[in-house]
């Protein structure tokens, strides 16, 4: 059954195992499938600078694969969480049905009146739309938000899949209607879903639509804003159950000025100020460092990388954001790892031994496959397995320093393949998707979705690692997962 | 889920969860800060002028006037109904030809609402495949579908993708199975499901239509067309259903009662209910494919929800069956018809037992109604769903006053408003075919209701408006498990009338408890 040999296992045998193990699940595949998916199935090898494994590369049809769309990158990850903009699902109903409020990006206000992220604004385009064309439906959809959302501070136009294949042109639509407007920002996207091969596209479409539509057309519009030296900006935090506010808090507790966070709880005004800021902090640098780097070619603002799952990782982060700036921040982040250390180990000293040791296989998106390892390490807890929905190779390059050797990695992972990896590696827990939740949690193996941290959260910050702490013990130590064999049948 | 007053910082004895811990002091003040230094926000008094505004008679009549954008609809795209189809047959992987986002979306919808895997690939078609077709992605996908998850039958739908540029499913199937993606006598039925046409119960009116027709037509003229040998068999047609789990069962339980000869086309009460006991099923019951065949011999096939098959029915019709239409039979009189027509049908009589099981339903009604009498309701879900609440609330004595579907056509209004005038409760109802949820605000605004029926999305207006929400439909996110419980039936109705009866009693001590002044009519019997 099992090939683990917890105790005894070392990273040789591991390696050997895995690879045995990934020859194995690709006997099933059909012969040009295999050649195929071999290239995004490895075993992480110490010293070496990425995973070895291939990556951003389509999926095979018919395989089962986890990933999404560009539209779901664009108006799901980057521009949705945006709230006081009204974000238009443009086309048929179900993208925007399907994607609706289903991500937890919290925010505050009034919805409907000034915010307005968990609302499903579409087209419903209609087979005549399809062949006439959209323009004049999405003409007017604009003058109909205009005048029952007064409040709303912009609009973008997510494109969906038809709008690219009928040959409309949103960008002049939305160039009339700004005219219209008085200058109102409308930002047409074009993310349809057959661009690309996953979110990521989509990810980088929508930083590119900010670029082009919001910063160069705001840049300098505002003068008279005053920054200061200890201005930053959240970037790719999307502020899942609270994450970018349990961080934000840090940051503003060792001294610095969140002008604006991205996209989580975000509004345009911050999007629009953000070029005047000292330094872009960056947590999801999958579907933000395209902006980042935009902001650091033209306004010369230099990001950093950083990682606020789990104390190890916060407090590494929170001196390194500090670097960038004076003593009285560098004393600040001293003041604040030395405030919440007390309360991180009595986190970690309460869960730490019903936690440690146990294995774990994670497959998320962005950043998680490997900012969530810092996090499980913490409480004592390997992680044996990762993979990236849409990740690039730089993506593979980073993962290399938080995983160890042996570890199993997948790359666009399939349900059979991950399915088989689970049966044979026997995690004590996997960490990814609604998709996958139920087939492992029937398997009898624990789960905490790792999109959605499972209807919890924040897990990002101090205050967020208690929760994740909490949950991943409550995952693992749950009295259910004694129950799944009834007693005449245990062997 | 208030706090006491005390501050509290996050504790690892205590640990507090995002609802607690944002309404920490030394968040609010983030917040507040947030908002005043960097957000621009619009001054609080314009934003409650506004939200007032919203409410009023003026905004209602701008808002009805929209024509070109939806806002909250309910109602989703076809091929999410196709897969729910498909899933109700034995083996059978839903496969659908197009870009592969939306087959994630579908897979997390479902997943969502029943607490249970949902298993459908995509053929995932990219810009490429949007320039020369997706043939080659056909060919692979069915391949390799074929070869991981060995289904016994795989069931292709499509994206809009697909159909906007007109790949063609018999030919790309066909040329795949002459390319070896499948065995030559492999089970590939189709059907076209464009997101631009109807809604989620199209599709799966189409995916029925589609399975049928590939069985009993002549496999995609790979063998000769079937000849009809009646039977007397029954089969039923259960439609688009979030309760599917508990009503399928429902149904089998009165009919074996019966002791009818039944088929069900397409059960997916299995699948969609698996046991954690070890081991995943991909697949779990459903109808057998030789039972696929069968059904052409039957004497009659039953909709359930005729809304769900305005092809299909007409199609079985011209085979020459019997056909009967029903709208999701919820209360005494929709169950009464359903068990006549299977009685007469068949020929057996309605058992004693479910005679009493109608009089225990009675005599539950006769207990409560008190409490439901004139109470004014509003409802929107699927057509059939719809129809089939509507007609209970009328039974119980409460006025359905907004009834809306947003994927209802005239037809349905037209069967609304019968509902209506059957009845003296049904005066003065208005129902709204095509419209939204934010249709629906600005009437519970205007026109307010005492409680309304409808799924998850119901919730933002139960916040907006303060109208209390009875969940029943689909998709409901935020309860679970309620999609085990039938609706159908008298027992169906009976777990219908509790979950109203519920709302209506937990709103009652709601509004009474405030001690010295209003606890007095906080009693202990009601």
């Amino acid at each position: 059954m099992s090939l683990t040999t917890p105790a005894a296992e070392n990273s040789q045998e591991a390696s050997a195992r895995n690879r045995q193990l990934i020859e194995e699940v690709l006997k099933t595949y059909p012969e040009k499938a295999v050649k195929k998916r071999s290239k995004h199935l490895g075993v992480f090898e110490e010293g070496k600078p990425d995973c070895g494994v291939k990556s951003n590369i389509k999926s095979l049809p018919g395989v089962m694969t986890i990933r999404g769309c560009a539209y779901a990158g664009s108006k799901g990850v980057v521009w949705g969480p945006i709230k006081d903009m009204i974000h238009i699902s443009h086309g048929p109903v179900g993208c925007g049905q399907y994607s609706w409020a289903s991500r937890r990006n919290y925010y505050i206000g009034t919805t409907g009146i000034d915010t307005f992220v968990t609302m499903q604004f579409t087209t419903d385009f209609q087979e005549r739309d399809i062949v006439f064309g959209g323009d004049k439906k999405l003409a007017k959809a604009l003058d109909e938000l205009q005048d029952l959302f007064p409040l709303n501070k912009g609009i973008t136009i997510q494109s969906e899949c038809p709008i690219g294949l009928i040959g409309d042109d949103i960008e002049a639509v939305a160039k009339t209607k700004t005219k219209e407007f008085e200058g109102k920002t409308i930002v047409p996207v074009r993310c349809e879903g057959f661009r690309g091969v996953s979110q990521s596209l989509g990810h980088h479409i929508a930083n590119d639509s900010i670029r082009d539509w919001v910063l160069d057309k705001t840049a300098g519009k505002e003068p008279e804003w005053v920054s200061t030296p200890y201005d930053v900006a959240i970037i790719g935090d999307y502020n899942i159950g609270g994450d970018a506010w349990s961080s934000r808090i840090l940051l503003e507790e060792m001294g610095l000025r969140v002008v604006a966070q991205w996209s989580g709880d975000g509004t345009i005004k911050e999007l629009e100020r953000t070029p005047k800021v000292k330094l872009n902090i960056l947590h999801c640098y999958r579907s933000m460092n395209y902006i980042s780097r935009h902001m650091e070619e033209k306004f010369g603002i230099p990001w950093v990388e950083y990682n606020f799952f789990g104390p190890t990782k916060i407090e590494e982060s929170l001196r390194k954001i500090a670097s960038h700036f004076d003593d009285k921040i560098k004393e600040g982040a001293e003041r604040v790892i030395a405030k919440y250390r007390s309360m991180a180990d009595a986190v970690i000293e309460k869960f730490r031994p019903r936690l440690a040791g146990k294995k774990v296989m994670l497959f998320v998106g962005g950043l998680r496959p490997r900012h969530v390892i810092g996090a499980y390490e913490d409480l004592g807890m390997e992680v044996i397995g990762t993979g990236y929905e849409f990740g690039h190779n730089d993506d593979y390059q980073r993962t290399s320093h938080d995983v160890k050797d042996g570890t199993l990695i997948y790359d666009d992972v399939t349900g059979y393949e991950f399915e088989k990896f689970v049966e044979k590696l026997e995690p004590d827990l996997v960490g990814s998707g609604i998709k996958e939740k139920y087939v492992f949690q029937k398997m009898g193996v624990p789960f905490r979705q790792m999109h959605s941290w499972d209807y919890s959260g924040p897990y990002h910050g101090y205050d967020g690692f208690a929760i994740f702490a909490r949950d991943m013990d409550m995952a693992i130590n749950s009295p259910v997962w004694a129950l799944t064999k009834a007693p005449w049948k245990k062997d | 889920m208030e706090t006491n007053g005390e501050t509290k910082s996050q504790n690892a004895e205590n640990v507090l969860d995002h609802f607690h811990l944002f309404r920490q002091p030394q968040y609010l003040e983030m917040f507040e800060r947030k908002k005043r230094e960097f957000e621009d926000p619009t001054c609080s008094d314009e934003v409650e002028r506004i939200r007032e505004w919203t409410k009023t008679k003026e905004y209602r009549d701008k808002n009805f006037a929209r024509e070109a954008i939806t806002i909250n609809p309910a109602k989703a795209c076809q091929p999410l109904g196709a897969i729910f189809a498909a899933v109700g047959f034995e083996g059978t992987l839903p496969f659908v030809h197009g870009s592969q986002g939306c087959v994630a979306y579908f897979r997390s919808h479902f997943s969502r609402h029943f607490k249970e895997p949902s298993g459908c690939v995509s053929s995932s078609m990219t810009e490429d495949a949007a320039v020369f077709g997706g043939l080659n992605n056909m060919i692979d996908g069915l391949a390799n579908s074929y070869a991981l998850y060995k289904p016994k039958m795989i069931a292709v739908s499509t994206t809009c993708m697909a159909e906007v540029i007109g790949d063609d499913l018999n030919a790309f199937i066909k040329n795949a199975r002459e390319k070896g993606s499948v065995p030559q006598d492999f089970d590939v039925p189709f059907a076209h499901t464009p997101s631009f046409v109807g809604s989620h119960i199209t599709g799966y009116d189409n995916m029925m239509k589609g399975i049928l027709e590939y069985f009993w037509d002549g496999k995609a003229k790979t063998v000769p067309p079937l000849v009809r040998e009646p039977n007397g068999r029954i089969n039923l047609i259960i439609g688009f259903d979030g309760n599917v789990v508990g009503n399928v069962r429902e149904v089998r339980r009165i009919l074996d009662l019966m002791g009818v000869d039944y088929l069900i086309v397409s059960d997916n009460s299995d699948v969609w209910d698996t046991p954690a006991d070890g081991t995943f099923r991909m697949y779990d019951g459903g109808t057998k494919l030789s039972e696929i065949s069968d059904a052409l011999h039957s004497k009659a096939t039953i909709s359930m929800q005729s809304f769900c098959t305005p092809k299909t029915l007409p199609y079985i019709e011209k085979k020459g069956q019997e056909t009967i239409g029903l709208h999701y039979p919820i209360g005494i009189a929709a169950t009464d018809r359903f068990l006549q027509e299977v009685s007469r049908l068949s020929g057996k009589p309605i058992p004693e037992s479910l005679e009493k099981e109608r009089g225990r339903l009675v005599d539950a009604i006769a207990d409560s109604s008190a409490h439901i009498h004139g109470k004014r309701f509003a409802v929107y879900a699927d057509p059939d769903v719809a129809l089939g609440i509507t007609g209970f609330l009328l039974e119980l004595g409460a006025e359905p006053a907004h009834v809306l579907a947003t994927n209802a056509d005239a037809a349905w209004e037209g069967k609304v408003r019968e509902l209506f005038s059957s009845s003296p409760f049904g005066a003065g109802c208005q129902v709204y075919p095509g419209k939204d949820l934010w249709h629906l605000r600005s009437l519970l605004f205007t026109e307010p209701v005492d409680f309304m029926i409808g799924n998850t999305y119901a919730k933002y207006l139960e916040r907006d408006t303060g109208t209390p929400l009875i969940r029943l439909g689909f998709p409901i996110f935020d309860r679970h498990h309620h999609h085990r419980y039938p609706v159908w039936g008298y027992q169906g109705a009976l777990n219908v009338l509790v979950w109203i009866l519920d709302k209506i009693f937990d709103e009652m001590d709601r509004n009474t408890n405030v001690p010295a002044k209003s606890d007095y009519s906080f009693d202990i019997i009601r």
